[in-house]
C-alpha cells in the first residue's frame, strides 16, 4: 500500500512537473517521474498479487463529507498492475513521440494526470471516491485526447462524442451505485458488501443493469462502443495506447466489482447478457477491423473485439458461478484476465507502432504506406510481435490466453444448465470466428502497411523512430513474448484476482509450471516446447536449403526484378492496397457492415461504348452508429433548433418567463 | 530444452521412444505428403483418361527444385526469407504432435486441437505475409483472397474438432482419439457425422483442391494459392511446396485418425508404430482417392460463392457441437 500511495504522489507531481517546467525541460521531467511513479505502483500492487493481502486506508482529508477510502485486493491490484506496465512503457515512448514538437503543457500534464487516475479507480473502495476517480479519469483523458484538436477538426468531433457517451455512462453509474449505497445502508465497499443480502432481487437487478449500462460503454461493448473507434485513433499514441490498454479494462472491472463482489454474483440472467453483449462485441469488432485501413481505426474496433471476448469469459464465468460451478467459473474468469493483460501488452504496442508510423510518416492510411520493412526494421519486427500476438499464433501471449478461454468454455459445458449450455457455445462460435477474422485484420496491418513497395512519397522517406519509443515498445513486445513462451508464470497472480472476481470464489485447480496445464481437467499446452520444435524446424528446414545445394551459387538467393506478366516495369500503383485486401472479405460481410458505395463511369460524347472516366466511392461506416444513434442526434438537434425559437433577445420576454415560473411554483406548493 | 525434456522424462521413462515416434511421423509426413498429391493427380488423369505423371512426380519435382537457385525479387525484405521456413515448420510440429502413427507422440500433453489449428493458421499467415513482401499486383490479390478464405474455414476446423472434443469431455487430440478406439459406435452419432461433412469441406478449402482453388491453374482471375507464391524460386519454391504437402498430409492423417482411429499404433514396440503407419498410409490414400475423385466430377466455384460453401461448413460444425450437448 506504502508504495502504490508514493506511486500516485509521484505521478500527481510528474502532472505539475508537466505544467510548470519551462519547454525544454518539462516532457522529459514528465516522462521520468510518471515511469517512477509506475514501477513504485508495480511494486505495491505485485506485492499484493504475490502475497494476496488486501490492505486498507481510510482519509478524512481529502474529500469533504464522505472522505477517501482506499483498498487494494488482488482483483483491483491486477488491473493496476496491468495499468502500470502500459504506463511505464507509454512513459518511455513519450519521450520520443514528443520529440521534435514540444507538446502544450496542458498536454504534457495530462498524461501522468490521466494515469494517475487509471491507477486509482480500481483501488477506490467507496462509492464517492469511485466516482471521484471515475469522473476525473474521464476529464483526463477528455483533455489528453483533445490535444491535436486545432490541427485536425475530427479529434473535436471524437471529443463530443466520447464527452457524451462517457457522461451518459457515468449518469447510469452513479445513479445505481447510490441506489446501491441507500438500500445496503452505507457507502463504503465494505459495508454494502456484508448487507447485500438485504436487497431484493429487482433492486439488486436495477443496479446491475444501470451500472452495466455505464461499465459496458467504457469497455466498449456494441452498441455502446461508437465513441472507441472515434477517441482512440485520434488520440495521440502515448495516450490511445492507455486508452486502449488501461482504461477499457476498468469497464470489465467495474462488471466485476459491482456485479461479482458488491453484489455477490446474483443471478445468472445478469452474465448471459454480460456474455451476450461479448459475443456481438467480437464479432462486430472483428469484422470492423478486417474491413478498416485507417491503422489506428483498425487497432480501435480490434479493442472492441477482444474485450468482446474478455466479456464473454466474464459472462460465462458469472452463469456458471450462478449455477454453483465455482471452480470452473474460476477457470473461465482467469483466462478471461489473462486475455486482458495480454490485450493491454499487445494492444498498447501496436498503437506505439501505429503511432511511430505515423511519426515516421505522417499518415495512418494503410493505402499510402508500404515498404517500411526496409526503412524501419526495429518498428516493423516490434509490431510484428504485436500483430501475431494478437493473432494468436503459437508462442505469442494472445494463444495461450485464447486456448485458456476456450478450454474454460469447453469443460463448462458439463454445468448442464441449457441456457449456460447456450452461452458457452455462442462463446466458442464467436471466439472461433474472430480468431480467423483477426489473423485477416493483421495480415492486412504488417503485409500492407509494413511489406511490399512504398505507396507514397512520404512513406518512401520514412526512417526508423528514436530509441525512447523503440525501448516502449520493447518493453510491451518483451512482455508479449514472455508470457507466450511460458504463460505459466502468470497463473499464480491470475489465480488470486479471479478468485476475488466473485464473492466466495475458489482458486482453480491449475498445476503450476510453465505452461498451461488443467490437471484434472485433461487439457495442456507447452508453448515452451512448440518455440523450440519450431525454432529447430526453421534451423534445419534453413539448413538443408542453405547446405544441400553442391553449387555454392545455389545456396544464396540471387535478387532480380519481380515477375511483372511479361512487363517491365513494376510500380507501387499497381500493389494490392488496403481497401482491396479487404475487399473480398467485406464482400461476405456485407450485411454487417452495410458499406456505402457508387461507381459512376462517364462516356464520351460521341459514343456510349468509348469510357471518359470512372470514379468508385467506397466508405465504411459503423452501422450501428447510422442506425441507432444518427435518429437520435437528429430529434436532439431538432428540439435543440425549436427550443432556440423561444429565447428571442427581449428583456421583457424573459421577465415574463420569470413571472410565470414563480407562480408555476407557487401553485405547485400551495 | 535439457529442463523440459528431462521435465517429461520424469513424467514417462520412454521418452526417447516418443521422441523418435515423432520424428517418424514429421518424416512420414513430409514424405506422404508429396506421394498423396501425385496420387491425387494420377486418380484425376485416370479418371479423364489420361496415363498421368507417376505418383512420384512429387518427390522428382522436388529433387529438381532443389536443384535450382532461389531468385528473390527487388523489394523484398527478410519475410520473403522467413515465410517459407515458418510454414515447414509450423507444418512439421503439427505433425510432430498430432497422434498419426501413435497415440501417444512426443509432446502429447500439449497435442491440443487448438493448437494443431493455429499452427496451421501460422503457416497460412506466413505465406500470406510472403506473398505481400514482393510489393506486386498478384501476390497481394492471392494474399488477400486466401486470407479470406481462411478467416472463415480455420474456425470451421475449429469448431469442427471441437465436436468430438466435446463428445470425448477433452480436446487433447490423443485423448480424442483414444475415446473413438474405445467407442466405436461413435462413429455413427449424428454430431460425428455433422463434424465430418463439415471437416471435408475445410480440408478441400485449406488444401486448394477445386471446388475452392485449382492446384494446377495459373491464370490470373482465378487462381488464389498459386498467385500467392508466384515470386518463389528453386529451394525456397522447394520449401513451400514441401510444406503445403505437409498440410495436406497433416489434415488427412487427422481426419483419418479422428474419425477412423483403427490401426493406430498405441504407446507399444515397434511393431504397433509399423502398423499404426502402414494403417496412416492406406487410410490418408483412401480419402486422397475420394477428393480426387469430387475434383474430377466438379467445378470450381465462383470465388465470391466460396465463403458460402464454408459458412455452411461452419454452420454444420457448430450444428454438430450443439447435437453433441443435446444427445448428451
Amino acid at each position: 500500500m506504502t508504495a502504490y500511495l508514493i506511486g500516485i504522489g509521484i505521478a500527481v507531481v510528474a502532472a505539475l512537473v508537466g505544467a510548470v517546467l519551462p519547454d525544454r525541460h518539462r516532457l522529459p521531467g514528465a516522462a521520468a517521474l510518471s515511469a517512477a511513479a509506475c514501477v513504485a505502483v508495480l511494486v505495491g500492487a505485485v506485492h499484493v498479487l504475490v502475497s494476496g493481502h488486501t490492505s486498507g486506508l481510510h482519509t478524512a482529508q481529502v474529500l469533504p463529507l464522505t472522505g477517501v477510502d482506499l483498498s487494494l485486493d488482488p482483483l483491483g491490484a491486477l488491473f493496476i498492475a496491468t495499468t502500470a506496465g502500459v504506463g511505464l512503457a507509454a512513459s518511455w515512448y513519450s519521450v520520443g513521440y514528443g520529440a521534435h514538437a514540444t507538446p502544450s503543457r496542458t498536454a504534457t500534464a495530462m498524461l501522468p494526470a490521466f494515469l494517475a487516475t487509471l491507477l486509482l479507480v480500481p483501488a477506490a473502495a467507496s462509492v464517492a471516491t469511485f466516482m471521484v476517480a471515475w469522473e476525473l479519469m474521464a476529464l483526463t483523458s477528455l483533455l489528453a485526447l483533445l490535444t491535436d484538436h486545432r490541427r485536425r477538426p475530427e479529434t473535436r468531433d471524437a471529443a463530443q462524442w466520447y464527452a457524451a457517451m462517457t457522461h451518459i455512462g457515468a449518469a447510469a453509474i452513479l445513479l445505481g451505485l447510490v441506489l446501491l449505497a441507500d438500500h445496503a445502508g452505507g457507502q463504503t465497499f465494505a459495508t454494502i458488501a456484508s448487507h447485500r443480502g438485504r436487497l431484493s432481487v429487482p433492486l439488486s437487478s436495477t443496479v446491475f443493469v444501470l451500472t452495466l449500462i455505464g461499465f459496458a460503454s467504457k469497455a466498449g461493448a456494441v452498441p455502446l462502443h461508437v465513441w472507441l473507434p472515434r477517441a482512440h485513433p485520434e488520440a495521440p499514441s502515448p495516450v490511445s495506447a492507455l486508452m486502449s490498454g488501461a482504461m477499457v479494462n476498468l469497464g470489465v472491472y467495474g462488471i466485476l466489482r459491482v456485479g461479482g463482489v458488491l453484489l455477490g454474483g446474483g443471478q445468472s440472467w445478469w452474465w448471459v447478457v454480460v456474455a451476450a453483449l461479448g459475443v456481438v462485441s467480437a464479432f462486430f469488432g472483428a469484422v470492423h477491423a478486417a474491413a478498416s485501413t485507417d491503422t489506428k481505426r483498425l487497432l480501435a474496433y480490434s479493442t472492441v473485439d477482444n474485450m468482446g471476448l474478455v466479456l464473454i469469459g466474464v459472462g460465462a464465468a458469472g452463469a456458471l458461478a450462478a449455477g454453483g460451478e465455482r471452480m470452473l467459473a474460476g477457470l473461465v474468469l482467469l483466462a478471461a484476465l489473462f486475455h486482458l493483460v495480454n490485450h493491454a501488452l499487445f494492444k498498447g504496442l501496436l498503437f506505439f507502432g501505429a503511432g511511430a508510423v505515423q511519426h515516421a510518416t505522417g499518415t495512418r492510411d494503410l493505402d499510402r504506406l508500404g515498404g517500411l520493412a526496409r526503412r524501419m526494421p526495429a518498428v516493423t519486427a516490434l509490431f510484428g510481435i504485436g500483430a501475431l500476438s494478437i493473432g494468436a499464433l503459437p508462442g505469442l501471449n494472445g494463444f495461450a490466453s485464447e486456448w485458456l478461454l476456450l478450454e474454460g468454455l469447453l469443460h463448462g459445458f458439463a454445468s448442464r444448465s441449457a441456457v449456460t449450455d447456450a452461452t458457452l457455445l455462442a462463446g466458442v462460435a464467436a471466439l472461433a470466428i474472430t480468431g480467423g477474422l483477426t489473423a485477416t485484420a493483421f495480415v492486412k496491418a504488417l503485409g500492407v502497411g509494413f511489406l511490399g513497395q512504398p505507396r507514397s512519397e512520404r512513406a518512401g522517406g520514412a526512417r526508423e523512430v528514436g530509441p525512447s519509443m523503440l525501448a516502449g515498445m520493447g518493453l510491451l513486445a518483451g512482455g508479449c513474448v514472455v508470457l507466450g513462451v511460458v504463460p505459466g508464470v502468470a497463473l499464480p497472480a491470475l489465480d488470486r484476482a479471479a478468485a476475488a472476481g466473485f464473492a466466495g470464489g475458489a482458486p482453480t485447480t491449475l498445476r503450476v509450471g510453465l505452461g498451461l496445464d488443467l490437471a484434472s481437467l485433461h487439457g495442456a499446452i507447452e508453448p515452451a516446447l512448440l518455440v523450440e520444435g519450431l525454432l529447430a524446424g526453421i534451423i534445419v528446414a534453413w539448413g538443408v536449403i542453405r547446405l544441400a545445394p553442391r553449387r555454392a551459387e545455389l545456396r544464396r538467393p540471387r535478387r532480380a526484378e519481380a515477375w511483372g506478366c511479361g512487363r517491365e516495369l513494376q510500380t507501387a500503383r499497381m500493389e494490392i492496397t488496403a481497401t482491396s485486401f479487404a475487399e473480398p472479405l467485406q464482400r461476405v460481410f456485407a450485411d454487417v457492415l452495410r458499406p456505402d458505395r457508387d461507381l459512376e463511369v462517364t462516356h464520351t460524347v460521341e459514343s456510349a461504348y468509348v469510357t471518359q472516366a470512372v470514379s468508385y466511392y467506397q466508405r465504411v461506416d459503423d452501422a450501428v452508429e447510422r442506425v441507432a444513434y444518427r435518429p437520435v442526434i437528429g430529434a436532439v438537434s431538432w428540439w435543440g433548433r425549436l427550443a432556440r425559437r423561444v429565447p428571442n433577445g427581449s428583456v421583457h420576454r424573459y421577465l415574463a418567463f420569470g413571472f410565470a415560473a414563480l407562480v408555476l411554483i407557487l401553485v405547485v406548493l400551495a | 530444452m535439457t529442463a523440459t525434456l528431462a521435465a517429461l522424462g520424469a513424467a514417462s521413462p520412454g521418452i526417447w521412444a516418443r521422441i523418435g515416434a515423432s520424428v517418424l511421423q514429421v518424416a512420414a509426413v513430409a514424405a506422404g505428403g508429396p506421394l498423396l498429391l501425385g496420387l491425387m493427380g494420377k486418380v484425376r488423369a485416370r479418371a479423364e483418361g489420361r496415363v498421368g505423371p507417376p505418383i512420384t512426380q512429387g518427390l522428382r519435382d522436388l529433387r529438381k527444385l532443389m536443384r535450382k537457385e532461389a531468385i528473390r525479387a527487388e523489394h523484398t525484405s527478410a519475410v520473403s526469407g522467413l515465410a517459407p521456413l515458418v510454414l515447414v515448420a509450423s507444418g512439421a510440429v503439427g505433425a510432430a504432435v498430432t497422434p498419426l502413427v501413435t497415440t501417444r507422440p512426443a509432446i502429447a500433453g500439449g497435442a491440443d486441437v487448438f493448437v494443431v489449428v493455429y499452427l496451421l493458421l501460422m503457416g497460412s499467415v506466413a505465406l500470406a505475409l510472403g506473398g505481400l513482401d514482393a510489393g506486386t499486383a498478384f501476390g497481394g490479390m492471392g494474399s488477400s483472397r486466401a486470407m479470406t478464405i481462411g478467416a472463415i474455414s480455420e474456425p470451421a476446423l475449429l469448431v469442427a474438432i471441437l465436436a468430438l472434443a466435446v463428445q470425448a469431455h477433452s480436446s487433447n487430440l490423443p485423448d480424442i482419439v483414444a475415446a473413438s478406439l474405445a467407442h466405436p459406435g461413435w462413429l455413427a452419432s449424428p454430431q460425428r457425422l455433422l463434424a465430418l461433412v463439415a471437416l471435408v469441406v475445410v480440408v478441400i478449402a485449406e488444401t486448394g483442391r477445386i471446388p475452392v482453388d485449382n492446384p494446377s491453374t495459373h491464370l490470373e482471375l482465378t487462381m488464389i494459392h498459386e498467385a500467392m507464391i508466384l515470386e518463389y524460386a528453386g529451394t525456397d519454391l522447394a520449401l513451400v511446396t514441401v510444406g503445403e504437402a505437409m498440410r495436406l498430409g497433416l489434415l488427412l492423417g487427422l481426419v483419418a485418425n479422428l474419425f477412423f482411429p483403427w490401426g493406430i499404433g498405441g504407446s507399444g514396440g515397434p511393431l504397433a508404430v509399423l502398423v499404426g503407419l502402414v494403417a496412416l498410409g492406406a487410410k490418408a490414400a483412401a480419402i486422397a482417392t475420394l477428393i480426387a475423385l469430387v475434383e474430377v466430377s466438379t467445378a470450381k466455384v465462383r470465388l465470391f460463392r466460396v465463403p458460402e460453401l464454408l459458412a455452411g461448413g461452419f454452420v454444420l460444425a457448430v450444428v454438430a457441437v450443439t447435437t453433441g450437448l443435446v444427445a448428451r
